[in-house]
């Protein structure tokens, strides 16, 4: 469960801050980077996410790009609570996610601040801007697990 | 005087009480395409149960009404641009009437090192068939520079066109602005050099009276779902000389007069040999229908509409204090916007949370931001059936959207 109350303050606080302070936008200058690329035809985001790791780890993720405010929040969000978790609970995360978003049925108790996208599938255009990180460290993710490093 | 309001009673969009997220529908999406009033809806259904036939040299009688309403078609299509019949080309639509001048007649004229000149508003599909004719004959495309607030002037194409420039193709109204071009200048600039007028006549075609007779321009595009009519079906006007240069980009039936073993085809006259295959019969009823309905109210009339409510979207929009107009002093029912503080994309969510449909982005004009200065704009576009009380609704919108645009989420 989330460590705050829920509510839409509360909600809109937690969105308005990663998207005006957020805190894994920029373009990486250490070394050690893998990068992918994500936009769509439908919306305006276009970013580009940089994930390192270790021994199984996340090490670091950030972003770049043009993207709204869901999308900018969102994405920012799954790179902070990816960062130091192993791939495969960082997966897990994402999955939860995922069905949170498909309105399906989730496990609350690993999504902490990305709880407040809840809703997001009300405005059915959006889905794609609250998913596109996600979906992009998920796929990195699932790639480098495959690797076995 | 005519008596807008009154004309939604033709729409069922408008009359049958449609809702998005719960609230009365407000559409102001119509730069991206347009309701259908019941005497389009009805015509498009009597071909299905009354008339259903395929066209061209039939031997009964629903066969020849078929090649009839064509003909009368074509005929309405002349009439709405003052045009000959003969030089109407159905298409799917702009996209694929600007397609056809870039490759049945861009392609087979144009030679390495000729000149194209685009402007940085233009939509996409009068873009990029451009490049591609560009990449296939070594012609190369130029932007003619716009004025500070984003028209096009006879003046600068003057400063622009050369001796290598063959093709000049702009959009008569842009779809992200709508400053309204000066098409017969331009034709008397670029034929003064030796090149052609190519005009994209898809957000003009619906909204103002064009007669291409007097604009000059070499060829025309516009598309019917924009004006009423169906989607799928939209016409390419040609000078008949310049059509009869033309190649076609699709072979097929209907449009060979005759073919031999050895590989020799001879092709029918414009405008048919453009249209090989079974046509979209149903669009050309349709928009026959639609050309008559908006030629009834009047292209004057609807014109004179729009520009008082983007006057009036304007003016109420500023009173708010909280956008920005990006295109106050173009003429076309267009207004761009960003409400203050909030990305365009986020700004066009929170106004579906209201069940205002309006469209954020580029616009297919994607190279155009550059020149706006910002990433992404919101975009309200009318039309004869759009009404002060929707502008309300919109303006009513913004005047909360900085405090409350991520409510749509919660």
């Amino acid at each position: 469960m989330p460590t705050f109350e829920l509510n839409p303050q509360m909600m809109r606080e937690i969105i308005m801050d990663h998207y005006s302070n957020p805190r894994h936008k920029g373009v990486p200058a250490g070394e050690g980077y893998t990068k992918t690329h994500s936009s769509a035809v439908n919306c305006i985001d276009d970013i580009d996410i940089y994930l390192k790791s270790s021994d199984g780890k996340v090490v670091d993720a950030m972003w770049e790009g043009t993207a709204c405010t869901i999308s900018t929040a969102s994405t920012d969000i799954v790179c902070e609570q990816c960062i130091g978790k192993d791939y495969k609970d960082s997966l897990y995360m994402i999955e939860q996610y995922l069905k949170m978003i498909d309105e399906k049925e989730y496990d609350d108790s690993v999504l902490d601040e990305a709880i407040v996208f809840m809703n997001t599938g009300k405005q059915a255009a959006r889905i794609h801007c609250a998913t596109m990180g996600w979906t992009a460290l998920k796929e990195m993710l699932e790639d480098l697990e495959k690797k076995g490093n | 005087m005519i008596d807008f309001k009154s004309l939604r009673n033709d729409f069922p969009m408008l009359r049958n009480g449609i809702k998005m997220q719960g609230k009365p529908l407000v559409w102001l999406d119509n730069a991206s395409t347009t309701f259908k009033p019941d005497c389009v809806l009805d015509a498009i259904s009597n071909y299905y149960t009354h008339e259903t036939s395929n066209s061209h040299r039939g031997d009964y009688d629903l066969c020849y009404n078929m090649d009839q309403k064509i003909a009368e078609a074509r005929n309405t299509l002349a009439k709405l641009l003052n045009a000959e019949s003969k030089e109407i080309v159905f298409t799917a639509g702009t996209t694929m009437s600007i397609n056809l001048v870039a490759f049945g007649y861009g392609a087979k004229f144009l030679k390495e090192g000729d000149e194209i000149l685009l402007t940085e508003a233009e939509h996409a599909s009068n873009v990029l068939p451009w490049y591609k004719v560009c990449e296939m004959t070594g012609a190369v495309t130029r932007f003619i520079p716009l004025t500070k607030e984003g028209r096009l002037t006879a003046e600068n194409l003057e400063k622009t066109i050369g001796p290598k420039t063959k093709i000049v193709a702009v959009a008569q109204v842009t779809n992200v602005l709508g400053y309204v071009t000066p098409i017969k200048e331009l034709a008397a600039v670029a034929h003064k050099h030796g090149a052609i007028l190519v005009v994209d006549g898809a957000q003009s075609a619906p909204h103002m009276k064009i007669d291409v007779k007097d604009l000059d321009c070499d060829f025309l595009s516009m598309s019917g779902h924009k004006m009423c009519g169906p989607t799928g079906i939209g016409v390419l006007y040609g000078k008949y000389d310049l059509l009869q240069k033309t190649d076609p980009f699709m072979t097929g039936g209907g449009m060979n007069a005759r073919f031999n073993m050895c590989g020799k085809a001879t092709y029918l006259d414009a405008p048919v040999k453009f249209e090989g295959g079974t046509v979209n019969l149903e669009g050309i009823i349709g928009l026959d229908a639609a050309v008559k309905y908006i030629m009834n109210i009047g292209l004057e009339n609807i014109n004179a509409h729009e520009e008082e409510l983007k006057k009036y979207a304007v003016e109420e929009l500023n009173k708010t204090g909280n956008v920005t107009i990006y295109n106050k002093d173009s003429e076309a029912g267009i207004v761009t916007f960003n409400i203050n503080g909030v990305f365009a994309q986020d700004g066009a969510t929170f106004l579906n949370s209201k069940g205002i449909a309006c469209r954020s982005g580029n616009h297919c004009a994607k190279i155009l931001n550059d020149f706006l200065g910002t990433p992404a704009t919101i975009r309200a576009s009318f039309y004869f059936y759009t009404t002060k009380e929707d502008i309300d609704v919109l303006v009513d919108a913004v005047k909360h959207g900085k405090e409350e645009f991520l409510d749509a989420y919660f």
